[in-house]
């Protein structure tokens, strides 16, 4: 049985929701020793929620002397005498920009090859599919190597639990690391608190040039807000003021792959489709018949973004009462 | 200061990409200067500007990507040093490879300025391999850069409105993306002068003769799935509301 290494992201103390498809795709048949990987956390609070999705070896990864999450290249030396002390070579996790940094410095150091951002793994034959040309194409790689090691985009891998019989098993791991302070996180600021991550949420709801104003964002922040939803905007949206860049959807903006999105007052340019197109369902709102985007969603609703978007808020928060 | 720019001239995202045999495309479409490599471009200038010192732009690709570094060296950029190769999609292990070679040919740097991210392959993975490659610190990501004596502090965009601020050792390798600064465009007076800027011209082999043997290769590509015309609700909000919720609720969207 090959043993799969599996990065968890760890977020307020809790498990990032996205991560538990990447372990999901980890388990694949059911015939891999999925391990999963925490750092400077204590496995015991998360034993229960990582049994539950078949994790069966928790590796809890911490120095006495620094954090690990604060010392970017450290963390992956450590990882690296991890992988070898537990001896595995494959290992995935989120891409998101956390695990983005800490895989591709793992496989730098490692000096072998890894791929970012994939929409389909196989770890038999060491291929990944991932979205090239602003998403206009997919391409197939193999990665030539014993590791294999990739990054999966967030909410391509529907998260499924299986229970184990066994209680997963786990183990302290702290590897021996100077901190030469070559490169060191000094802080992490949150520049709003309570929204929900753009870029790994599951359902997104955007505006575009048609809101208007930043003020009207709050139509959609309500909708939102019953959605469990994250907010997105267009460039154009962003350009006029109306958003923040971190809010932006597209080629220089965040790529989302969400179960649904729903673009409210968007026109479809490839540029915006570029960030969002791996979504599973999208869902439109323009009042105009003949938009671009109606051509490439799933569902679209014609009509006036002011009064659907908070006739559908109503709609949902009735809903919500009922059940 | 000896800065360096990586550079990649890429299919503009406009334009239709047509694959060929299954495992290529056509590269005859309009091709720009990858837009997050512009944001590295207008960053040296700016540091020059500052600190006086020597910007190089370095940029692997067929023959017509000299029309990249032309560009860079009308924005404001020294010279370029041109890796030419053959193939249109080179991996990034071999790329490193000879970004490092050429980077550590013409004299040590004191900072290497990229892209987060090439828009055409989408790997997001060249500044870590380069500044594992070259012995230096990688932060990439990075929205706001500020030189210290010996150290960098950068602010890195973590997405999740997290931004983490970090320092690193100069020299180190930057990964810029948007709101880092404002690129500006090249104006004719320095799209003339650019031309009599000198161009190094390198081959792949020469610098780089054997391939390394750990790599990605592609296999095939095929063209993303696309979506048909949309099944369109369209009248009474009430109704079209009523509608919409059902499809959510049967596609156990919400
Ligand atoms: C290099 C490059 C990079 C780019 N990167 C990005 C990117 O990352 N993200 C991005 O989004 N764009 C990007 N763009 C820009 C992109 O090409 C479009 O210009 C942009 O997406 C348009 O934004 P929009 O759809 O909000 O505005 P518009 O195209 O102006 O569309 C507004 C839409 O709203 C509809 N509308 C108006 N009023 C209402 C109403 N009351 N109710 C309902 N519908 C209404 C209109 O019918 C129209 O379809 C990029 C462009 C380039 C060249
Ligand atoms: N062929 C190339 N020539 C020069 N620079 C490159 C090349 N490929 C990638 N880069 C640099 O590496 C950055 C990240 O690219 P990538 O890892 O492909 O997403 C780009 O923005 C460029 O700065």
């Amino acid at each position: 049985m090959s043993r799969i290494g599996v990065v968890i992201e760890i977020r307020d103390n809790e498990i990032k929701d996205s991560n538990f498809g990447i372990i999901t795709a980890a388990c694949g048949d059911d015939t891999h020793d999925v391990c999963a990987l925490i750092f400077d956390n204590s496995a015991e609070d998360h034993k229960e929620t990582l049994e539950k999705y078949g994790v069966k070896t928790i590796i809890e990864i911490t120095s006495d002397q620094v954090a690990l999450n604060m010392l970017p290249d450290l963390k992956a030396i450590a990882l690296v005498d991890a992988m070898n002390e537990f001896d595995f070579k494959t290992l995935i996790g989120l891409s998101s920009p956390t695990g983005r940094d800490l895989l591709t410095r793992t496989a730098a150091r490692l000096n072998v090859p890894s791929v970012l951002d994939c929409i389909g793994v196989d770890f038999t034959d060491h291929t990944v599919m991932k979205s090239h040309f602003s998403g206009k194409t997919i391409a197939k790689f193999k990665l030539a190597s014993e590791y294999f090691i990739c990054g999966i985009r967030p909410n391509t891998h529907e998260a499924i639990e299986r229970p184990l019989k066994a209680e997963a098993q786990i183990v302290s791991y702290s590897p021996i690391v100077h901190d030469k302070k070559g490169i060191r996180v000094r802080k992490i600021v949150k520049s709003s608190s309570k929204s929900v991550d753009l870029s790994e949420a599951s359902t997104i709801i955007s505006g575009g040039r048609a809101i208007k104003s930043a003020e009207n964002f709050k139509i959609l922040n309500e909708c939102a807000s019953v959605l469990g939803a994250a907010v997105g905007a267009s460039r154009a949206a962003v350009d006029s003021g109306y958003a923040p860049h971190s809010m932006q959807v597209g080629q220089t903006g965040k790529t989302v792959s969400p179960k649904l999105y729903i673009a409210c007052g968007i026109s479809g340019a490839i540029q915006h489709f570029a960030g969002m197109k791996t979504s599973k369902f999208i869902v439109a709102i323009n009042k105009d018949k003949d938009a671009q985007v109606f051509e490439k969603c799933d569902y679209g609703v014609i009509g006036d973004l002011f009064e659907v978007v908070p006739a559908l808020t109503e709609a949902l928060k009735t809903m919500k009462n009922e059940a | 200061m000896k800065i360096f720019v990586c550079v990649k001239y890429v299919p503009d995202t406009a334009a239709y990409v047509s694959i060929v045999d299954g495992n290529g495309f056509d590269d005859s479409v309009k091709h720009v200067v990858n837009p997050y490599d512009e944001f590295a471009i207008e960053e040296a200038i700016q540091i020059k500007e500052r600190t006086d010192g020597e910007i190089i732009v370095v940029t692997l690709g067929k023959a017509h990507a000299t029309a990249a570094i032309r560009f860079a060296l009308a924005m404001g950029a020294d010279r370029g040093i041109h890796i030419k190769v053959d193939e249109i999609l080179v991996d990034t292990m071999t790329t490193v490879e000879a970004l490092k070679i050429a980077i550590e040919q013409a004299g040590a740097a004191d900072l290497v300025l990229m892209g987060k991210q090439s828009v055409d392959s989408e790997g997001m993975q060249t500044p870590y391999y380069l500044g594992e490659a070259l012995g230096l610190h990688v932060a990439t990501d990075v929205i706001d850069l500020v030189l210290e004596k010996d150290q960098a502090i950068v602010q890195s965009d973590l997405g999740n409105n997290e931004i983490a601020e970090i320092e690193l050792d100069l020299p180190c390798v930057i990964g810029a993306t948007k709101g880092l600064n404002e690129p500006r465009s090249p104006k004719l007076p320095n799209i003339i002068k650019a031309k009599k800027k000198p161009i190094e011209e390198i081959a792949l082999e020469d610098l780089v003769p054997s391939k390394p043997v750990n790599r990605t290769s592609l296999i095939s590509f095929e063209y993303a799935p696309e979506r048909s015309q949309a099944i369109l609700f369209e009248g009474d909000t009430a109704v079209v509301v009523e509608q919409l919720v059902e499809v959510f609720k049967e596609k156990a969207l919400i």
